[in-house]
């Protein structure tokens, strides 16, 4: 008998997943299309070829679940190896476990959000290619937000400020900043959505926030975060490939797109770079063993990367967005700004903040020549002063706060460092509020949306900020205490100073059962 | 001989995170999947309407007509979370991979007799097809669907489905020239006895509630699908037939599918044990999905069973009724 011998053609990489992925799809004709996808025209962007899409890569499903499984592996066993040795307590310092804090409250639950947003767009692209490759996108944001989850939830056990992490984002006025960041890209249309998170945050500042935690956990001996980190890390260049790949085929595919990209790019690049605010902060005050300073790493990753990639889009009619001369401007002030702030409104912050000692301060002053020792250097010494007397300086009235970004309006104005910075706009009757020209111009183009805002502090005015069956009518009613309680505040342990606070001493007692004989 | 490792023994402030203590009933160790799940998704202060859908909150509890007084009455008997997930996956793909050798190394496909090779082209290649709109309806739970209780497995199920569909493309190859996909893709769009199931699959695209697409993909198309065709077809007929080789490369399917089955029907029992609407509702759901699923799906029995075709399709209902009533729904 013979055995039909067939010679079976050899398929390219390209041709083999264009078949796994696109290949699957086809034109329906039992129902409309735009029934089927009724979300990707209503932003006026026009696509005449999906065709042209080129998969930025190529990753069937049993390839993926090889490499990934892998990379968990090797992660877990990290994570579980720091706890179990109590690796906390080799960390450079107690201090550290603020940035900590920070990252699970401000990001994990980003994470999450970029998991749902990328799992929507996933469904609505009218190509198969995108939506695959936002498919895989959404499944490895799920991965993102689990791993820092659980590298954390050792943390967790030990100390403040984590346990309400989920509450605490949903609720307490400093991370509506992350939150409504990611809400209003996630409830923009599906290609505002891409090109707000997949090309300006992840392309465009992922090494801003990227350097400064995983690098900062790296040089302060924090090996769990530093393994997501860099276990993330090959995650995230697919997802900036993505990003990229995405703006270039909009932008393609036909004039009218150009503006519009243009106008996202303006709006995300200036709601990155304020929602990176925390980032400058923790960068340049929280982390006791510092990786670089937030000047620096903009020179890098931004002026130097970004510069040529924008020079690279220039010949699609894109510019740098104009913001960026502001961003200049504040560059040597943002952080400190920042930290000033936090510690004067510490009672309502889920971490510890502290005054740079001495020894902090000559840093700054190296790495802001131009700006510490003149304005903020003289803020510190006088706040040190206070603490000294016994009488540490706090403000406890409730911040005006940005009806756009929703960071309290602290930042001065640009090139005008001793005049505090407010915009304002009218709006069917009502007055809002702005931090600057940029977040202005943003309200000014969607104020249906903005006016939706939850401003912190008008909730707790509202009353919206009280546990159910609260009377404020009642005797003794105290709002601020009830409001904290709300925020699930617990006062005196998750928030306040540093230097006295349960986690200093617990980290000071532990450390030295672990390194003294008794 | 017991070795004491001595550490250092300091005394934890908590066991797990607020939000996760208060849903198991106090502070005490969570699981991976319990820190990784409960709770994870906003439930307050959002701050803006989608652009599109203005109707809604972007996470809102209305978005099905099912209601649950506690969503993350959901809960995974696999306890999936992404690191258990990829590494039950990679496991099985690692399985699937050395089947695919073996049948390739040795030239069993070659091998097959001509009638069961044409019948596994006929009737697993089009399925490709179903099972990206399997994927799609999957991704529409994970994304619009409410508590991450549920929408985790949902994508979970999507990115296997996407899975599926491309060892059934591998099959395709495995078997015949890349030309068999254009002429399996073409038999999807125009030849009869696929219009009925094209015709579910596309109305499937356009339902709202994602509950109720949940209850039509995953509990009836999908529950009468595998069982007909990879386990009675392909591992009981071809299998018998010479077509060992097909069973030996489908094996994922039916494996995810006896694994998965589990799961839909957890989530079935956690709805109707939550709420005493729910039960009638998902009753409701099923007796409206079950007689379109089964139709469409006839003439593929007929193609792989011939006059078997109607009896094992009335057990495969049958079957699907009981799975239901276990789990707690009123027909």
């Amino acid at each position: 008998m013979d055995m039909p011998v067939t010679k079976k053609k050899k398929l390219g990489l390209k041709e083999r997943y264009a078949l796994m992925t696109r290949g699957l799809g086809w034109e329906p004709s039992y129902q409309p299309i735009d029934d089927i996808f009724p979300m990707d025209r209503f932003e006026g962007i026009k696509i005449h070829d999906w065709d042209a899409w080129e998969d930025p890569f190529r990753l069937t499903m049993d390839a993926y679940w090889k490499y990934q499984a892998e990379k968990e592996r090797k992660l877990y066993a990290i994570v579980d190896a720091f706890a179990q040795s109590n690796g906390h307590l080799t960390l450079s310092d107690a201090r550290y476990i603020n940035t900590v804090k920070l990252f699970v409250n401000g990001f994990a639950p980003l994470e999450y959000m970029s998991h749902r947003g990328f799992a929507h767009i996933g469904r609505q692209f009218r190509d198969v290619g995108p939506r695959v490759a936002c498919m895989m996108q959404s499944l490895d944001e799920m991965r993102h937000s689990q791993t820092q989850i659980h590298a954390i939830s050792n943390y967790n056990r030990y100390y403040s400020g984590m346990a309400e992490f989920r509450h605490h984002h949903d609720y307490l006025p400093y991370l509506q900043v992350p939150k409504s960041f990611f809400e209003d890209a996630a409830t923009g249309g599906p290609f505002e959505f891409i090109v707000a998170i997949g090309f300006a945050f992840e392309y465009v500042l992922t090494n801003l926030v990227f350097v400064p935690f995983i690098s900062g956990a790296a040089y302060n001996g924090d090996m769990g975060a530093m393994t997501f980190g860099f276990s993330a890390q090959s995650d995230e260049a697919r997802h900036m490939t993505l990003g990229l790949e995405v703006i270039k085929f909009v932008l393609e595919q036909d004039p009218v797109n150009v503006p519009i990209v243009q106008k996202w790019l303006n709006k995300w690049t200036w709601r990155g770079v304020r929602l990176l605010t925390l980032v400058a902060m923790m960068q340049d005050y929280m982390l006791p063993k510092r990786v670089m300073s937030w000047a620096e790493a903009w020179e890098i990753y931004f002026e130097e990367n970004c510069g040529a990639l924008f020079r690279d889009l220039a010949r699609y009619g894109i510019v740098m967005p104009p913001c960026v001369e502001q961003i200049r401007l504040e560059r040597d002030h943002l952080s400190h700004i920042a930290w000033c702030h936090f510690y004067q409104a510490r009672g309502t912050s889920d971490f510890h903040v502290w005054l740079p000692s001495k020894e902090d301060m000559d840093w700054l002053s190296a790495k802001y020549p131009d700006t510490f020792d003149r304005y903020y250097r003289p803020r510190y010494e006088y706040w040190a002063k206070c603490e000294a007397e016994g009488k540490p300086f706090e403000a406890t009235a409730v911040p005006m706060q940005c009806q756009v970004c929703q960071i309290p309006m602290m930042f001065t104005e640009p090139g005008d460092p001793l005049t505090l910075c407010q915009r304002h706009a009218d709006y069917k009757g009502e007055q809002y509020h702005f931090c600057s020209d940029h977040c202005r111009d943003i309200f000014e183009d969607e104020p249906e949306k903005f006016i939706q805002s939850k401003i912190a502090g008008h909730e707790v005015f509202k009353g919206n900020a009280f546990r159910p069956g609260t009377d404020p009518t009642a005797e003794g009613f105290n709002p601020a205490a009830e409001a904290l309680a709300f925020f699930r505040i617990e006062h005196g342990r998750d928030n306040g100073l540093h230097n006295g606070s349960t986690d200093e001493r617990n980290f000071a007692l532990w450390r030295g059962l672990a390194k003294a004989n008794d | 001989m017991q070795m004491d490792l001595r550490t250092v023994t300091i005394a934890p402030q908590r066991q797990t995170y607020g939000h996760v203590a208060r849903h198991i009933g106090g502070d005490k160790p969570a699981s991976r999947y319990q820190e990784g799940t409960i709770g994870l998704q906003t439930t307050g202060n959002q701050h803006y309407r989608p652009l599109w859908d203005p109707a809604h909150d972007y996470f809102d509890e209305s978005r099905t007509k099912l209601k649950m007084a506690d969503w993350y009455a959901f809960r995974d008997p696999r306890q999936y979370y992404y690191g258990s997930y990829v590494l039950a996956r990679a496991r099985q793909q690692e399985a699937a991979e050395a089947a695919f050798d073996f049948v390739e190394t040795r030239g069993l496909a070659d091998a097959l007799p001509d009638d069961i090779r044409a019948l596994a082209l006929d009737l697993i290649l089009p399925l490709r097809h179903v099972a990206w709109g399997a994927s799609m309806n999957n991704d529409f739970i994970a994304a619009y669907g409410y508590g991450t209780g549920i929408t985790q497995p949902a994508l979970y199920y999507a990115m296997d489905q996407l899975g599926i569909a491309q060892f059934d493309t591998r099959l395709g190859l495995l078997l015949a020239e890349p030309e068999a996909l254009d002429a399996a893709k073409e038999a999807w769009l125009h030849d009869v006895r696929w219009q009925s199931l094209r015709r579910l699959v596309e109305d499937l695209f356009v339902e709202q509630d994602w509950f109720e697409l949940f209850v039509a993909q995953d509990l009836v198309l999908d529950g009468l699908l595998y069982p007909l065709v990879f386990q009675t077809i392909v591992d009981g007929d071809l299998a018998q037939r010479g077509g060992a080789a097909v069973a030996m490369v489908t094996q994922f399917q039916n494996e995810w599918a006896a694994e998965t089955r589990k799961w839909v029907d957890a989530q079935i029992k956690a709805a109707c044990a939550d709420d005493a609407g729910n039960a009638a509702l998902i009753g409701q759901w099923i007796a409206k999905w079950t007689p379109r699923a089964a139709a469409a799906l006839c003439p593929l029995a007929e193609m792989g069973l011939g006059d078997r075709s109607a009896a094992v399709m009335d057990e495969l209902c049958a079957a699907l009724d009981a799975r239901a009533a276990r789990a707690g729904v009123r027909a």
